[in-house]
């Protein structure tokens, strides 16, 4: 195997942050390496100094053997590195070939455009990825997976001899997900030395050749992905070992039933869905992207319009609708996309945390209580364990995981005891995520009543109690949490058409 | 496993719908005409078309401008007032040093393209937002159109031939049966050559871009501040165009005037379908958007409107297409 990329000794400073301390990285022809650590640990930065978006501080670079510096972008293409950025770097009102092209338009001696030239080269790029994309297509109209081998045709068409993925399954569904990794083999079978940034054990296992784990900045060790079990990697990644022990499930069938849903219809993604939750009991929702998971949450915590159905809360009926009515009621919801929708990220911790209870911490002349505030955020920070300095820095500096406590903080001081966690653990590191699976846990065990969407099923296997499963908008069946359940009973109610009914319950 | 959750999307389901928003405003524009036709005789009459299609010149140029700056996802609330600066410094190459009059117009247009570099530098190099930027550029530019003329009109009384490049008629000439003024031919012109620009050169391809993404043009490898330059510069320019059509019809450049001129361009472009969150908009419909303006304000006035009301009607206008826009994109999804 031949080196193609060699990082030596590479130190990066940020304002307050040394954010690489002496890194390094190797890369061999026709590899899939992948790169693993917490969020913090360096990845991005370090492939970000390899496509040439920062400056090192000091340390080399080598190309093929030859000393290189990476001054920008555009010097990345042309030593033939390309990246796929987490989050997609595309034009979204430019259509397909243009975005491909951008900055390189073939143009004639008067700056005109040759619009026909760049559709047949897309389309020829897609042929040999062997996908049908329209060039002429608005990007977007299309799915966030399309718009990803819409960004790996961009970075093939400089002939990249490297292409960096920073977690670019974050927002694929399983068919997705295999789709890009042929695609991902085909290149490998070229010759394309890959980086592989991903949270996703299985995945890690199953594509890559070697995993290089970063921690802190540093460089921690390189290890080959086919003798090296999941739990050194992530060994090495914590540096300790992880508490992967599911909890027992508790026995709840005598519990009184918090939240109650008949009949919940909107539109195509929501028919006739039904179920019941107990206080105390965590409900996974599985599914493939696009099941209509998400689309039930937003029907009962009012922010779609419920076309039907009922909802019960605590017994009595609720005509929920709008996401006031659910607070109301005592249900929240945390989104999937937390800094969208969850967090006003540019404000600080104890506002965040105050925003839906501010009426409670305000007189009649509209004056906040901010000693009583202060408190209360503190009692929050403290239960939930949330790090950080002190409760007036702004949520945007936080890590994922923290910023997920202060959305579960913000409901818990509301006096939400129904709580709906919609991708609770995207983007988040694997330290991170153990410590919300137990928070869960001790929320449920405090009565809490919760549904957890997730789109990992090892996660909804590890925190469900029960785990319903939808497919097309329906509820294709609810079955036990716990060891009895398999991937691969869930993975067959998730793609159970309309055409087989059949019931299955708990 | 579900062939259409992969194969969804990989064709366009509908046709780029900038398109129908043109067609909205360009029906508006049809049933304006149509309506005043019916309401007052003396609406369509050529010499009363004419004066709305010259109405619509200036404001229509300086529409043009606005729309490039917004499609990149700024604003340019500096129109106005520059439009005014360029038309002091025709006055002033022309009248105060009595040079010909091709160095007034380069002059102008130059000026204008300095400007709008300066504004485009404030913008894309110290990262100051549009709005501020062009806000204080908005002042400065009134203060110094003051400065320069004394505070007093410059005429151009040695260059007889200026009010000709404006109010004359090249197409009346050539067929006396059509006087259009040259006013109006250069807005149309101008239109179609920035159109042209917009669409098939990779100045346009960038405006577009900007104002998709910036950040993926950054990352694309694309001297993205540099083109951001480049389209402030060229707005400013074609203001430029606006001062000298203003100062010839006129005769004269007024220092005073100008300010108020921007919203007119921003409100036009607005109606014309152009997306003020940048990455898309078109020409077309910014000239349709000056017209509707222009036969509004033109057919309250035939129809005796007091102007008080007129300006309410184009508030309530802008509004209604504004809306009309949203909800149109709404149900696109």
């Amino acid at each position: 195997m031949t080196e193609i990329v060699r990082m030596t000794a590479i130190e990066k400073h940020f304002p307050g942050v040394h954010a690489l301390r002496a890194a390094r990285f190797d890369l061999h022809h026709g590899e899939v390496h992948a790169l693993m650590g917490e969020n913090g640990a360096g990845k991005s930065t370090l492939m970000k100094i390899l496509s040439g978006i920062y400056a090192p501080d000091s340390g080399s670079i080598q190309v093929a053997g030859a000393e290189v510096s990476i001054a920008d972008p555009r010097a990345a293409q042309a030593l033939g590195i390309g990246i796929i950025h987490q989050e997609l770097a595309l034009m979204p009102d430019l259509t397909v070939a243009q975005n491909i092209f951008i900055g390189r338009e073939p143009r004639n001696r008067w700056g005109i455009l040759d619009e026909a030239q760049i559709n047949k080269d897309a389309e020829a790029i897609f042929a040999t990825m062997k996908v049908r994309i329209d060039p002429t297509a608005e990007v977007r109209r299309l799915t966030i997976a399309r718009q990803q081998m819409v960004e790996i045709a961009k970075a093939l068409s400089f002939r990249s001899r490297i292409l960096i993925m920073d977690e670019p399954t974050a927002a694929l569904n399983e068919n997705e997900t295999e789709e890009l990794f042929t695609i991902i083999r085909r290149l490998k079978s070229e010759g394309v030395a890959i980086v592989y940034i991903s949270h996703k054990m299985n995945e890690i296992r199953r594509i890559s050749d070697r995993v290089t784990v970063m921690r802190d900045g540093a460089y921690v060790g390189t290890v080959g992905a086919a003798d090296t079990t999941i739990e050194t990697i992530i060994s090495m990644m914590v540096g300790r070992e992880l508490d992967q022990t599911v909890a027992a499930i508790p026995d709840l069938t005598g519990a009184p039933v918090a939240l109650a849903v008949r009949g919940l219809r909107h539109g195509r993604m929501v028919r006739d869905v039904s179920f019941e939750l107990r206080q105390g009991e965590i409900l996974g929702f599985a599914g493939l992207m696009g099941a209509g998971r998400t689309e039930v949450a937003r029907v009962i915590f009012g922010a779609d319009p419920r076309e039907a159905g009922e909802i019960e809360v605590h017994g009595t009926a609720r005509d929920i609708r709008s996401p006031q009515d659910a607070v109301a009621a005592g249900i929240g919801y945390l989104s999937e996309d937390r800094k969208q929708f969850g967090l006003a990220l540019g404000i600080d911790v104890r506002g965040n945390i105050a925003l839906p209870s501010l009426d409670r911490f305000s007189d009649r002349f509209l004056r906040v209580d901010e000693a009583g505030l202060a408190q209360a955020a503190a009692r929050q920070i403290q239960s939930l364990g949330i790090r950080t300095p002190s409760d007036r820095q702004e949520v945007r500096l936080l890590s994922g995981g923290n910023q997920q406590k202060v959305v579960i903080a913000k409901w818990l001081l509301r006096d939400c005891d129904i709580l709906i966690f919609d991708e609770p653990t995207r983007g988040i590191d694997v330290g991170a995520k153990a410590e919300i699976y137990r928070l869960l846990q001790t929320l449920a065990e405090a009565g809490k009543a919760i549904i957890v969407i997730s789109s990992e099923l090892p996660e909804i296997l590890r925190v469900s109690h029960r785990i319903a499963v939808m497919c097309e908008g329906r509820l294709t069946g609810i079955l036990p949490g716990g060891p009895q359940t398999s991937q691969h009973e869930i993975m067959r109610l998730a793609t159970r058409r309309e055409s087989e009914p059949e019931e299955a319950t708990a | 496993m579900t062939a259409t959750d992969t194969q969804q999307g990989s064709k366009p389901r509908r046709p780029a719908s900038g398109a129908q928003q043109k067609i909205l405003a360009f029906a508006s524009l049809i049933v304006l005409l149509m309506f005043f036709s019916v309401a007052s005789p003396n609406f369509l009459q050529t010499g009363n078309i004419l004066a709305i299609l010259q109405a619509t010149s200036v404001n229509g140029v300086l529409a043009v401008a606005a729309t490039l700056v917004i499609i990149t996802g700024g604003i340019d609330l500096s129109v106005g007032t520059l439009m005014t600066f360029t038309a002091v410094t025709a006055g002033v190459v022309l009248t105060y040093w009595g040079l010909p009059m091709p160095f007034g117009i380069i002059g102008a247009i130059a000026m204008g393209a300095f400007c709008g570099f300066i504004s485009g530098t404030l913008v894309a190099r110290l990262k100051i937002p549009p709005f501020i930027a062009t806000l204080g550029m908005m002042l400065i530019l009134k203060g110094l159109s003051l400065v320069v003329s004394g505070t007093k009109p410059i005429y151009f009384n040695d260059t007889p031939s200026y009010p000709a490049l404006s109010t004359g008629s090249l197409i009346g000439k050539l067929f006396p049966s059509l006087p259009i003024p040259n006013g109006v031919v250069i807005l149309f012109v101008l239109a179609m050559v920035i159109s042209w620009v917009l669409n098939r050169t990779t100045l346009g391809r960038y405006c577009f871009a900007l104002g998709s993404n910036e950040e993926a043009v950054r990352l694309s490898g694309v001297n993205a501040s540099g083109w951001k330059v480049a389209i402030y510069a060229l707005a400013g320019g074609i203001c430029g165009v606006a001062g000298l059509l203003i100062s010839s019809r006129l005769n004269s450049a007024q220092p005073a005037l100008g300010l108020g001129y921007e919203l007119d361009a921003i409100a036009a472009v607005v109606i014309g379908g152009t997306s003020l969150a940048g990455g898309r908009g078109s020409i077309l419909g910014t000239i349709i958007g000056a017209l509707i303006m222009s036969v509004l304000l033109n057919g309250l006035r035939i129809m005796s409107v007091a102007q008080e009301w007129q300006t309410v009607v184009t508030g309530a206008i802008i509004i209604a297409a504004v809306y009309a826009d949203m909800l149109r994109r709404s149900r696109a999804g």
